[in-house]
């Protein structure tokens, strides 16, 4: 493990025109896989291309792999794999020459036709590149990313558009790199695939990031948990109530549903359990409601993540 | 399936010289793959050469009509390569994101510029064989230094190519391409490539003169033709056009 961040933006301020894009972002990644997760104009792409080093500052600082990626870019750019949102390919291309042009201008370039087998794109061989799927310009995009063996990996939104199939494919990659000992950084708006990744999300809105943690702790932290059960109607919940932590909420929701909302833990759903078995009940379909990424943005923000 | 450590970091930018060559090897790829560069690049002057040299449709003056012409289509071949073609292409690789690509990998910005200047040159010289070759076979005999007309082609490529870079580094690639062929069209008739200058009148032919095409095509024209030194006039037409395109495309060229 690397002790030195991969990544680090010290109140990064970013402005098109009058508009703000990034407004005193501050993120510290370490080795592994990080998600930036927010909504569409967020500021994700605007703080991806500024550690890329495609956008200068307004203010702030940022340092990637210990480096200025504007002032020290010759010596970063070998170091990172970039993909882009879209497009970065020549359209007169075949689907491959890209690929094997990006591995040409690195020194250790992976097995090209490995990774194209890889990525399930060794069918499309000579077909020019403005011919591909969406999904298939998205995989060519990522091989481009990681064909010069980087160290550190930036993929905006790499599932957007992809069908079932190629986004497992797309999320086993990111998976290897990460077990290989290479850093991703990777922007989405699916908190799915922020919890399936990420070592570490930081959720960002209106250009600020406004929680960070693992995906446990974020979803650990803000509000209470859920605990659901079914049973025959018209339990006396007020003793159910006596018998639960102070701070937790019991109520039947239509007859015969419950909902118990606190600290949702072992010990209270023993409480819960052997309380039912007191009075006789059998808990059907008892569960419990972990918090989502989804929830906690919503907490957050009052917004919908995907709006 | 995979091996572990098969991604492994190691990273590194492959030496310059190997980069660049690629980088210039994909270019010129790309652009013989182009159907429509090619009409313009190759098709188009090797047409215009052999149709003016057999019929009699312009007055050329004294002489074969293949002298007049030959030097005014190595011109026009140089004006096709170095300024539409490449402002074309170029303009397109900014909106489809293929500069952005490149910005972010090892390969300099200058890298990529020198690759793109080789791939023009490698380009013209292939050019340049096929048009001497159709010009000997109607029977043109050039005179002159060859080494003059090397410096004209060079000047000339880079004039082009800063105008064609400045187009294409600013407006967007649908303006650049209708704006490249149309200056193309334009600079092929009022250039002197095809119709001499002096079919023009005196006021309008001084202004046509300061054109880079017609520095380039005169000054070929001169040494080929009239078997002169150096044109030091047209060489400096068109060493002022290279310095202001060149200038301002350093200036104004965005990569996005």
């Amino acid at each position: 493990m690397r002790t030195e961040p991969v990544l680090q933006v010290q109140a990064l301020a970013k402005r098109y025109g009058g508009k703000t894009a990034v407004d005193g972002l501050d993120l510290v990644a370490h080795a592994g896989v990080t998600a930036v997760l927010g909504p569409n104009g967020a500021g994700k792409t605007t703080t991806l291309e500024t550690c890329e080093g495609y956008r200068k500052p307004d203010s702030g600082t940022v340092r990637v792999l210990g480096l200025d990626p504007v002032r020290q870019s010759r010596a970063l750019r070998p170091r990172i794999g970039v993909m882009l949102q879209s497009g970065g390919v020549y359209s007169g291309a075949r689907a491959d020459e890209m690929l094997r042009h990006v591995a040409k201008l690195h020194a250790h370039p992976l097995d090209v036709d490995a990774l194209i087998e890889r990525l399930g794109l060794g069918a499309c061989g000579r077909t020019g590149y403005r011919r591909l799927s969406g999904g298939q310009q998205q995989r060519l995009a990522l091989a481009m990313a990681v064909v010069g063996r980087p160290e550190l990996v930036f993929l905006d939104e790499p599932s957007a558009g992809l069908d079932p199939q190629a986004r497992r494919a797309t999320w086993d990659l990111v998976r290897d790199l990460r077990t290989d000992g290479v850093s991703v950084i990777l922007t989405t708006h699916s908190m799915d695939e922020a919890e399936q990744l990420a070592d570490d999300v930081a959720i960002i809105d209106a250009g600020r990031v406004i929680a960070h943690g693992t995906p446990e702790e974020l979803c650990r932290g803000g509000a209470e948990n859920t605990l659901r059960f079914t049973g025959r109607p018209g339990l006396d919940v007020a003793s159910l109530l006596k018998a639960l932590p102070a701070d937790c909420t019991a109520a039947e929701l239509t007859p015969g549903a419950y909902r118990v909302a606190g600290k949702v833990d072992p010990q209270l759903l023993a409480t819960v359990t052997s309380w039912c078995a007191q009075h006789g009940v059998m808990p059907d379909r008892i569960s419990v409601e972990r918090h989502t990424l989804e929830d906690v943005f919503l907490e957050l923000t009052g917004k919908e993540l995907r709006a | 399936m995979t091996t572990a450590g098969t991604y492994t970091p190691e990273p590194g930018a492959a030496p310059l010289p190997r980069m660049i060559a690629a980088q210039a090897a994909l270019e010129t790829r790309m652009l013989l793959r182009n159907g429509e560069q090619l009409l313009l690049t190759v098709v188009i002057p090797a047409l215009l050469l052999v149709l003016f040299s057999s019929v009699d449709i312009v007055d050329t003056g004294a002489g074969a009509a293949v002298d007049f012409l030959a030097p005014g289509i190595l011109a026009l071949a140089v004006m096709s390569t170095a300024f539409t073609g490449q402002a074309i292409a170029t303009g397109f690789e900014r909106r489809y994101g293929v500069l952005k690509r490149l910005a972010s990998s090892p390969l300099p910005r200058w890298g990529l510029m020198t690759a793109k200047t080789l791939s023009v040159l490698v380009t013209e010289v292939l050019q340049i064989l096929l048009l001497t070759a159709i010009a000997f076979a109607l029977g043109w005999s050039p005179k002159g230094s060859p080494a003059a007309v090397v410096l004209l082609l060079l000047l000339g490529t880079a004039a082009f190519s800063g105008l064609g870079l400045l187009m294409a580094g600013t407006l967007k690639a649908e303006a650049t391409l209708a704006a490249a062929n149309l200056v193309f069209l334009l600079l092929l008739v009022g250039g002197g490539v095809i119709v001499p200058l002096e079919k023009f009148p005196p006021a309008v032919q001084d202004v046509l003169g300061l054109l880079p095409v017609s520095a380039l095509s005169g000054g070929l024209r001169d040494v080929l033709q009239h078997g002169a030194g150096l044109p030091w006039g047209d060489l400096g037409v068109l060493a002022g056009w290279a310095l202001l395109g060149l200038g301002l495309a350093g200036a104004f060229f965005r990569w996005e």
